[in-house]
C-alpha cells in the first residue's frame, strides 16, 4: 500500500482513522491533526453538494442533508477535479437511501436539481430570433421534413410526484401549506440568457422536446407527442420554445439513403 | 512521459507576468458589483476548474472582466504531488482556459488532490524525500511543456509531518525551482500557518526560500484549532481577515522582494465586496511603501 493508498483509504473512512508514518513536531497526537485533512475533504465536498443541491437539502433539513451527504461523499467520493460535476449520482443514492424513504419525492428533486446545474454550465449557443423562427415555420411547405435544434441547455424529467410545483415552493417564502406532491408531472429545464427556468410541461411535451433532441423531424416528433398523450399541443409547445429562445437551429431533415 | 533532462529544451513562452500591484480572488457573487462599479484594483485571481464548464454565466462574466482586468489563473485540482501521472484531459482542459482568457500567470500547488481515481478536494500535504521531489519535478516540467509557459508553484499549508521526510520544506522547493525554472508563489499565510503548526520560526522560513523567484504572494486569514496536546493548530481556511502576525510576515518578505503581484484569497465567509477591498488598499500600502 504505498503512501497517498494509505491517505486516500483514511480521509474517506466512516470512522477517524490515521495512516502510520505521520507525526506532529510537539509531539500530539498525529490523529489529532489528521483530522483536520479528513474534515476538509469531508466538508468541502458536503459543502459542494449542499450548494448544488438547496431544495433538496430544504425537504429534509439541513442536519439531515449533511449527514446523508457525508455518507454519500464515502460511497462515491468525486471522480475528477470538476467539482461542478460532482453528485450526478446523488439522486439515485437518495433513493436508495433507506432514511430518507419518508420524502419519495426526494429524489426527483435532486435530479431536477441536477438539471439546472447542467443547464446553468451549459454550452453557450446563439439562439435564433423569435420571429425568424415563427416566420419560417409559417412559410414552409415541407414542415414535416423540418428539424429544430434545441439549446444545449434544454432537458426533461418525468416523475410521479409534482416536481416542479415542489421545487418552486422553495423559492420563495410561504405558500407551502397548500402544496399537493401527490401527483405527476413533468420539467422543461433550459437557461435563457443567463438565467436557468423550469417549467411544468405535459408528457407529450416531454415526447415531442426527446425526439427533437434525438435529431427526429417535426412530423414523427409530433406523431411520437401524440403517442404519449393524445391531449398534446403542438402550437403551445413551440410558444415554449420559442418565447424563451431555446430553438437554435432549423433545418430540412436529409434522407439518409440505405 | 517528461524525463528531467528534457528541462533545458523546454522553451517556455514569454508571458508579461502579474502586474506589482494587489489583486483580489474573483468570486461569482461580486461578478455584477465588479462590472458596475470597475473596482481600483490590480488583478483578478480565479481558481481554474471553476471556469471548466463549457459555458454560461461564469465564462460571460469573466469574459467581461477579463477585457478590464489582468487575470491570475489559479489551479487547484492538477494534483502536481500525486504518485500517478498527471490529468492529461485536465492538462488540456488548463491550456484551453489559458488559450481563451491570455492570464498573466498560471499557479498551482505543492500538493497531492487526487489518487488512482478518485479526487479529494483537498490540498494534502507531501513527504519531502528524493523520489518525491524527483516525481514534482517532473510533473511540474509536464506542466510547463503543455502550457508552453512557465508555473508558479505555491507553498503549502500543512498540519502534519512525514517520518519519510529527508529533506526541509524549503530546500525541496528550492531544488524544484532550481531544476524546473518555475517560479514561487509564496503564500505569506500558508508559511505562518504551517511555522506555527511545526514549530518553527516563520522569518528563518521564508529566508530559507529562494525569493527571487517569487512571481505572485497570497494573503488570507486562517482559523484556529488545538491539537491533542491542546497547542494552536492553525487551519487554512480562507474564511477570515489577513492575521496581523501575516501583515507583520508580508511586509518583512516585501523588504526583501521589492514589489511583487499580491492576491487577498477570501474562500469562506466571503463579506461584502468593499470588505475585501479595504484589505487590498492595506496590502497595497504596503506594497508602495517599498522601492522596486
Amino acid at each position: 500500500m504505498s503512501l497517498h493508498d494509505a491517505f486516500t483509504t483514511a480521509l474517506l473512512a466512516p470512522e477517524p482513522a490515521c495512516p502510520d508514518g505521520l507525526f506532529s513536531s510537539n509531539g500530539a497526537d498525529p490523529g489529532s491533526r489528521f483530522a483536520v485533512y479528513r474534515n476538509n475533504v469531508h466538508s468541502s465536498l458536503i459543502q459542494a453538494l449542499a450548494t448544488a443541491y438547496p431544495v433538496t437539502a430544504q425537504l429534509v433539513g439541513d442536519a439531515f442533508f449533511r449527514a446523508m451527504a457525508g455518507l454519500y461523499v464515502q460511497a462515491c467520493p468525486p471522480d475528477s477535479p470538476l467539482i461542478s460535476e460532482y453528485g450526478g449520482t446523488l439522486a439515485s443514492f437518495i433513493e436508495g437511501f433507506e432514511p430518507a424513504a419518508s420524502v419519495p419525492y426526494l429524489a426527483d428533486i435532486a435530479r431536477l436539481e441536477r438539471l439546472r446545474v447542467r443547464a446553468y454550465h451549459a454550452a453557450d449557443t446563439e439562439p435564433l430570433d423569435s420571429q425568424a423562427v415563427i416566420g419560417q415555420l409559417q412559410g414552409r411547405t415541407d414542415l414535416g421534413q423540418l428539424r429544430l435544434q434545441l439549446h444545449p441547455s434544454v432537458s426533461t424529467l418525468t416523475s410521479p410526484y409534482a416536481v416542479v410545483a415542489v421545487w418552486a415552493a422553495h423559492q420563495a417564502e410561504g405558500a407551502i401549506a397548500s402544496l399537493n406532491p401527490w401527483h405527476a408531472q413533468s420539467a422543461l429545464v433550459l437557461r435563457q440568457g443567463l438565467e436557468v427556468k423550469v417549467f411544468a410541461i405535459d408528457s407529450g411535451s416531454v415526447a415531442f422536446i426527446n425526439s427533437l433532441q434525438h435529431g427526429t423531424g417535426l412530423q414523427r416528433a409530433v406523431a411520437e407527442a401524440l403517442d404519449a398523450s393524445a391531449e398534446f399541443d403542438l402550437h403551445q409547445c413551440l410558444s415554449l420554445l420559442i418565447s424563451h429562445q431555446a430553438i437554435t437551429h432549423l433545418h430540412i431533415e436529409h434522407k439518409v439513403s440505405p | 512521459m517528461m524525463t528531467l533532462s528534457s528541462l533545458q529544451t523546454v522553451s517556455l513562452a514569454q508571458v508579461p507576468g502579474l502586474p506589482p500591484r494587489v489583486g483580489l480572488g474573483l468570486k461569482n457573487e461580486h461578478f455584477i458589483e465588479v462590472l458596475e462599479t470597475s473596482p481600483d484594483i490590480g488583478f483578478f485571481e480565479v481558481h481554474a476548474e471553476n471556469y471548466m464548464v463549457a459555458g454560461g454565466p461564469f465564462h460571460h462574466y469573466l469574459g467581461l472582466i477579463r477585457e478590464r482586468y489582468p487575470l491570475s489563473l489559479h489551479g487547484v485540482g492538477l494534483s502536481i504531488g500525486g504518485e500517478g501521472p498527471l490529468n492529461r484531459e485536465h492538462l488540456a482542459r488548463l491550456a484551453k482556459l489559458i488559450e481563451r482568457y491570455q492570464p498573466h500567470s498560471f499557479s498551482e500547488h505543492l500538493a497531492w488532490s487526487s489518487h488512482g481515481p478518485v479526487f479529494l478536494n483537498d490540498l494534502l500535504p507531501l513527504a519531502y524525500d528524493v523520489a518525491t521531489l524527483n516525481r514534482v519535478c517532473e510533473h511540474v516540467d509536464h506542466v510547463q511543456s503543455a502550457l508552453k509557459r512557465p508555473m508558479l508553484l505555491e507553498n503549502p499549508s500543512t498540519y502534519l509531518q512525514f517520518q519519510r521526510s529527508t529533506l526541509d520544506e524549503t530546500d525541496f522547493i528550492s531544488e524544484i525551482i532550481r531544476r524546473t525554472g518555475c517560479g514561487l508563489l509564496l503564500d505569506v499565510n500558508n508559511a505562518y500557518v504551517s511555522c506555527i503548526n511545526h514549530q518553527r520560526d516563520p522569518q528563518a522560513y521564508i529566508d530559507a526560500l529562494p525569493l527571487q523567484a517569487v512571481g505572485e504572494i497570497h494573503l488570507a486569514g486562517f482559523a484556529e484549532d488545538t491539537d491533542s496536546l491542546g497547542d494552536r493548530l492553525l487551519i487554512d481556511d480562507h474564511g477570515a481577515p489577513i492575521d496581523n502576525a501575516v501583515w507583520q510576515l508580508y511586509k518583512q518578505v516585501l523588504a526583501r522582494t521589492g514589489p511583487v503581484a499580491t492576491l487577498i484569497e477570501r474562500d469562506h465567509q466571503v463579506p461584502a465586496f468593499n470588505r475585501l477591498m479595504a484589505e487590498a488598499q492595506q496590502a497595497q500600502w504596503h506594497l508602495s511603501q517599498v522601492t522596486p
